[in-house]
């Protein structure tokens, strides 16, 4: 049982390195957060990482659809899911599978990152507290975006389709409890809207505020979409 | 062997398959038993790889049941797949790993560990004959070793039932010689059932075939029992120097004769004469002293076999 989720886990993580993509877009992406660390520390004199953890949703956006993209995507491109699937192995099994190893590659971009904060702590003393607190609300919000990455890829054999309708399944989600939105709508529903929201349960942990609503929200937010993952590799819906 | 006393393999009880409109499996009804090698036959389309589909869980099927070794399909699916070792039509492989590294991600999700997992992965290489490309990138492959990936991580749990569809597509003759070797080797203890639209490569391995075409089973039984039961009368050729209407008219005095057609675009006066009968019996012996009485030099008399392949054009030709 454990051991078929770890031979997935392994197969899956391993994988992602031996494609060039991987290393591609590791580098976007330390670049990129590292850029928008360091630019208010040159131009004016600051160093904290608010702003980095504030561009963290935006950036995850892109970063995100790119390491979930291939991962049902290529197995139905490829056939290898007719193998995959009749192996003695449940779908869950391999939906968690996949869904560690992708999870355990963004956190190992995260990982690279933490460069930021070592630099923080030998040229100043800063509060520890919020950095924590915004590595772990990134690596929660990542795990949700994931599951939806993973689940949008189950429904394609294209690549590309599979990353831009992630993307645009992240967004959405992202926008909808945004002030923008829940502006428009009618007042009863406003709290509904910005609890869906991913975005606003970032706010607070960024602000470095560990609320167990949020924790719970983007855990939920994660099971929901493995398990439609699931059923949606249930379904099977071709010939 | 004798076939009613060994127990049952696998089990196809009423299974039909719809998608949306298309009936592909329609009330398919078999059993193949243990220890055999049991042929899958059809032209493409006919619903062999839906069947297969079914039997190996990757779809459920509309309607019918299951047995695998006595175990329902629909009761306990992951027990059907432990028995069950399976190669798919296009032999679906992961092309970025190497060879052992992917048969080693098939026995570990194949519950398989430590010594034990890597006697099977030995033994797996000398059988299929890849010990020399264990370290090779399987994208990089020839077509004949990546069937040869796929055979070996179809075997690698020592599967009771062997499932394979179109095993040799792709592959050129010497490689079909020797993964036929493997199979018939495989077949000596196994239960294999192979999917070929291919007539002359189930019949050089087959116990026992199924005919199947648009979804229905049109024949059924030992290569020997098809040809027999589907002989409507037995062709013979000849080639004899005469008078053309002479040889006409003297061969159709002779019973059992249905049609006679002559060739007559051969030199020096020879001529190639197709005869039907209408009889199973030998009109050999006839033919001959008819010949002989006409006093036409004989060169070539033979009586042509029913072969396998005019029985399955015969029963999968489209009604139209």
């Amino acid at each position: 049982m454990i051991q078929s989720v770890a031979a997935v886990f392994k197969k899956e993580f391993t994988s992602y390195f031996i494609s060039p993509i991987a290393y591609v877009f590791i580098i976007v992406f330390l670049v990129g957060t590292n850029f928008m660390f360091f630019q208010p520390f040159f131009l004016i004199n600051q160093a904290d990482m608010r702003n980095y953890f504030n561009l963290l949703p935006w950036v995850f956006l892109f970063f995100v659809p790119a390491i979930t993209m291939r991962s049902w995507a290529e197995e139905k491109k490829s056939k290898t899911m007719e193998l995959l699937l009749t192996w003695p192995i449940s779908d869950t099994q391999v939906v968690l599978g996949k869904f560690f190893a992708s999870f355990a590659f963004l956190a190992s971009a995260a990982l690279l990152s933490l460069t930021i904060p070592i630099t923080l702590f030998i040229i100043g003393n800063p509060d520890p507290g919020p950095i924590i607190g915004g590595y772990a609300g990134a690596l929660l919000m990542g795990a949700a975006y994931l599951s939806i990455g993973l689940w949008v890829s189950s429904h394609t054999e294209n690549q590309i389709v599979a990353f831009i309708l992630a993307w645009v399944a992240v967004f959405i989600l992202m926008i909808i409890g945004h002030p923008m939105v829940t502006m428009k709508l009618p007042s009863m529903l406003v709290p509904v809207f910005s609890y869906i929201g991913l975005f606003t349960h970032f706010e607070s942990i960024e602000r470095g505020v560990i609320d167990s609503r949020d924790v719970i929200y983007y855990l939920s937010m994660t099971g929901v979409f493995l398990f439609l993952n699931t059923q949606s590799l249930g379904s099977r819906k071709y010939e | 062997m004798n076939p009613k006393s060994t127990p049952v393999m696998l089990t196809v009880n009423g299974l039909n398959k719809k998608f949306g409109q298309v009936h592909a499996v329609n009330n398919l009804n078999f059993e193949v038993r243990k220890g055999e090698v049991f042929g899958f036959l059809g032209p493409n389309g006919a619903g062999k790889s839906t069947t297969m589909r079914i039997i190996t869980c990757f779809i459920p099927a509309t309607s019918g049941n299951v047995l695998v070794d006595g175990i329902d399909l629909a009761v306990n699916n992951l027990e059907v797949r432990r028995r069950i070792g399976y190669l798919p039509e296009s032999t679906p492989l992961y092309s970025d790993m190497t060879v052992r590294e992917y048969l080693t991600f098939v026995g570990k999700v194949r519950s398989l560990k430590g010594a034990k997992l890597k006697s099977r992965l030995d033994e797996m290489f000398t059988v299929c004959g890849l010990t020399k490309m264990a370290s090779r990138q399987i994208g990089k492959l020839s077509k004949g070793y990546r069937q040869r990936v796929g055979l070996a991580q179809a075997m690698i749990h020592n599967p009771d039932l062997l499932i394979l569809d179109e095993p040799m597509s792709g592959l050129d003759p010497n490689q079909i010689i020797e993964i036929r070797h493997l199979i018939k080797k495989i077949g000596e203890e196994k239960t294999v059932i192979y999917c070929s639209h291919i007539l002359s490569e189930v019949s050089a391995t087959c116990d026992r075939i199924l005919i199947i075409r648009e979804g229905r089973i049109v024949a059924s039984g030992t290569p020997e029992e098809l040809t027999k039961g589907h002989e409507s009368g037995s062709r013979y050729t000849l080639r004899v120097k005469g008078e053309k209407s002479s040889i006409e008219s003297n061969l159709s005095a002779i019973e059992g004769i249905s049609n006679i057609d002559i060739n007559d675009s051969l030199k020096n006066g020879w001529h190639s004469v197709q005869i039907h009968t209408t009889a199973k019996d030998d009109i050999g012996e006839s033919l001959f002293n008819c010949i002989v009485k006409s006093g036409w030099s004989l060169s070539e008399l033979r009586r042509d076999q029913t072969s396998l392949e005019e029985v399955f054009t015969q029963l999968t030709r489209s009604n139209q």
